[in-house]
């Protein structure tokens, strides 16, 4: 899995709440197979009108702020479906992190499964770089994850994170190669299953 | 751990496996739910690191999202979706997964079908590439969405990483009024308690009104949690579950039944189980309930009107609701009533069983669509669409000049062939109304299949209650569906 240590990069503020995984990537572009190829509709919808063409708007189609690398967003962001592919997207466009008031669950595990930090902080803190984000001079923030701060506009804000969370994301840990050191605990769960638990089986016929 | 126990505790210890000393846990996983779109890249990945799936047993894969609702003999979806659906099918064989293919009688949408076969029981972990997997809590199990990662982790391993989540219980007390029932009380808890509302918690319902839920109503209503925000909805198994589970294909047979019954009759919080929150509804204050924005927490009665934006206490919420309204192109004021639609949806995993079938169908005998409205029904599974054809629901609807479609996800997400034109209203009894979830540009008002029905008669959104025909839902004695043959 790749890790994440440290970032410096471009925010943009997308404060709107509630921001859904369809609204991230909608759903006639995930036809796919692969875990590549969705950057390019990342937001598809609000980047780009009906013919196809960009919205001048949307604060990505705009510099400095088409070459974000985090995502300064409102409350709830990546609500609604879990699918994947809406953190594949915002990776393959260059996003490493998020910072918002809250994150849909599914969504907040699947950023950490695809190293990208999803910070959490309180909706005046967001608010408040959102505002630097939002100002090209500004817009540049340092993300430092071993000591837990956000650096910007030359304030040092401070973060939770969870430690196994933070453990996983800077050593880059493959999740399933972990569990599987736990191999003779699995297995005396499954052996347990099997005669004390049986009727949590399926009955196959 | 010890002392008083939610369910949501009891399901947990049950089923851990290990615990870290920073709190993260290994859960065992008794289900796995699979389907095309959301685990070829799972597959993939096992092949790329030489894995393979632990427990092909625990198990059950189908095909919904993506395929056709129309002639499957003229082709199960475009060459994308085919793509799709061959990837499945190879998996299912490479891994030795049992496939419920386009063409197998017993297809549907994932989480009608997991139910239905009896692949999944109370006092089970079930999981699913699908946030609507919280549908199966109804039942008595805890039941997640996950994302692909975690979907390659539990076919490697049959076990996920997680942290316990907290305690919510959202008690609906008194009795539900006629033409109320199960979408409603969703509807009026996301409004109640916001989109967000139940992030962090797994939410138990309880109280009267949720007692007097068939088990096919309280999937309704769990499958509506992560609308909500939460992690899981389940309700405590009660004689009711128990006799939905009987007999079914993959439910425990003989001396396993037995234990199970045994098992499932402690399976309840404690008297004095402590909830890191309560909410408590009153049923007699939940109407009929329709969206009129883009989030299901934009939700009111039938009877009033769209909200002024201005009249939200925060900046956030009215930028929020002014996009909305924009979006589904609704002045603030407007009668709910007075909202025209084009087309009429009644499907997905939220509303396409028997029993929403069999609702449907006393509101329409007798009645006809009204005249430039589009109405379809898609039924959750093959079984279901044989049930309501046997029982003559089919031949209502059609000759009330509803379209009759095979079992799939449809238009509640707009893979295939269902989806809205830009600009199209449609009353949806589906779970999003996010912008162009139905299609670039369509407007989604979200309800009960009640509801639907009464507005595909009228044209416009309608209160079912002043239809008549629609029966009380919370006091009819709720018999399980029929099964289908083991
Ligand atoms: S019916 Fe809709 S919500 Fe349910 S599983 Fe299918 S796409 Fe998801």
């Amino acid at each position: 899995m790749e890790r994440f240590t440290t970032l410096t990069g471009v925010a943009a503020p997308l404060l709107r709440g509630n921001i859904d995984t369809d609204t991230i990537i909608p759903q006639r572009w995930c036809k796919s197979v692969t875990r590549t190829g969705f950057g390019a509709h990342l937001f598809h919808d609000l980047r780009f009108d009906g013919a196809g063409a960009e919205r001048a708007d949307f604060v990505l189609n705009r510099a400095p702020w088409r070459a974000a690398a985090i995502l300064v967003a409102g409350a709830n962001f990546g609500c609604g479906s879990s699918r994947e592919a809406a953190v594949w997207a915002l990776h393959e466009f260059g996003v490493r992190c998020l910072i918002a008031p809250s994150f849909s669950d599914i969504f907040a595990r699947n950023c950490v499964a695809n190293g990208v930090l999803p910070v959490t902080l309180d909706e005046d803190r967001v608010a408040r770089l959102a505002a630097l984000a939002g100002d090209p001079e500004t817009a540049a923030l340092s993300v430092d994850l071993p000591a837990q701060t956000i650096v910007a506009g030359g304030e040092q804000i401070p973060f939770e994170m969870d430690p196994y969370v933070r453990h996983r994301l800077i050593n880059g840990l493959d999740e399933i190669a972990v569990t599987l050191t736990h191999e003779p605990e699995i297995a005396a769960h499954e052996r347990w299953l099997g005669a004390a638990r049986r009727w949590r089986l399926p009955a196959r016929g | 751990m010890s002392g008083p126990r939610t369910l949501y505790d009891k399901l947990w210890d049950e089923h851990l496996v290990r615990e870290g000393p920073d709190g993260t846990a290994l859960l065992w996983i008794d289900r796995h739910l699979v389907y095309e779109m959301t685990s070829p890249q799972a597959f993939e990945g096992l092949r790329l690191k030489g894995r393979t799936v632990r427990r092909p047993d625990l198990t059950l894969a189908v095909v919904d999202h993506i395929v056709s609702t129309g002639d499957r003999a003229q082709g199960v979806g475009d060459e994308l979706a085919r793509l799709m659906i061959g990837a499945m099918q190879r998996n299912a064989r490479e891994f030795g997964i049992e496939l419920f293919d386009a063409f197998d009688p017993r297809q549907g949408i994932v989480h009608v079908v997991g139910p239905e076969q009896g692949f999944v029981l109370p006092g089970l972990t079930v999981v699913c590439g699908d946030s609507h997997t919280s549908t199966h809590g109804a039942l008595g199990a805890l039941a997640f969405g996950i994302g692909t990662s975690e979907v390659e982790h539990v076919l490697a391993t049959q076990t996920l990483t997680q942290r316990r989540m907290r305690n919510m219980r959202v008690t609906v007390r008194g009795r539900l009024g006629p033409g109320v029932g199960a979408k409603d009380v969703a509807l009026h808890m996301i409004a109640a308690i916001g989109a967000a509302g139940g992030t962090g918690h797994v939410i138990e319902y309880a109280g009267e009104a949720v007692e007097a839920l068939s088990v096919e109503g309280r999937m309704t209503l769990c499958n509506m949690s992560i609308e909500a925000g939460a992690k899981a909805g389940m309700v405590a198994p009660d004689a009711k579950a128990v006799d939905y589970v009987e007999g079914r294909r993959m439910a425990p047979k003989g001396a396993a039944w037995q234990d199970a019954v045994a098992f499932w009759r402690d399976l309840r919080s404690d008297p004095d189980a402590r909830f890191d929150r309560e909410v408590a509804l009153e049923a007699g204050e939940i109407a009929p309930t329709v969206t009129w924005g883009t989030s299901p927490e934009d939700a009111v009665p039938v009877t009033g009107a769209v909200p002024d934006p201005e009249s939200f206490a925060s900046e956030g919420k009215r930028a929020a609701a002014r996009r909305s309204l924009d979006y589904m192109g609704l002045a603030p004021g407007t009668p709910m009533r007075a909202i025209a639609v084009d087309r009429v949806f009644i499907g997905s995993c939220t509303n396409a069983r028997l029993e929403d079938l069999r609702e449907v169908a006393r509101v329409v005998q007798g009645r006809r669509v009204a005249k430039g409205v589009r109405a379809m029904v898609v039924p959750g599974s093959g079984l279901v669409r044989a049930q309501a054809e046997a029982e003559g629901i089919a031949e209502v609807l059609v000759a009330a000049g509803f379209e009759w479609r095979a079992p799939g996800c449809s238009m509640c997400i707009g893979l295939n062939e269902d989806v809205l034109a830009p600009g199209e209203r449609c009353a949806s009894t589906s779970n999003r109304n996010f912008e162009g979830r139905q299609g670039r540009g369509g407007r989604t008002h979200l309800m009960s299949p009640a509801m639907a029905a009464a507005a595909a008669l009228t044209g416009r959104l309608t209160d079912v209650r002043e239809l008549g025909g629609g029966r009380p839902r919370g006091r009819r004695h709720a018999r399980p569906a029929r099964k289908p043959p083991p």
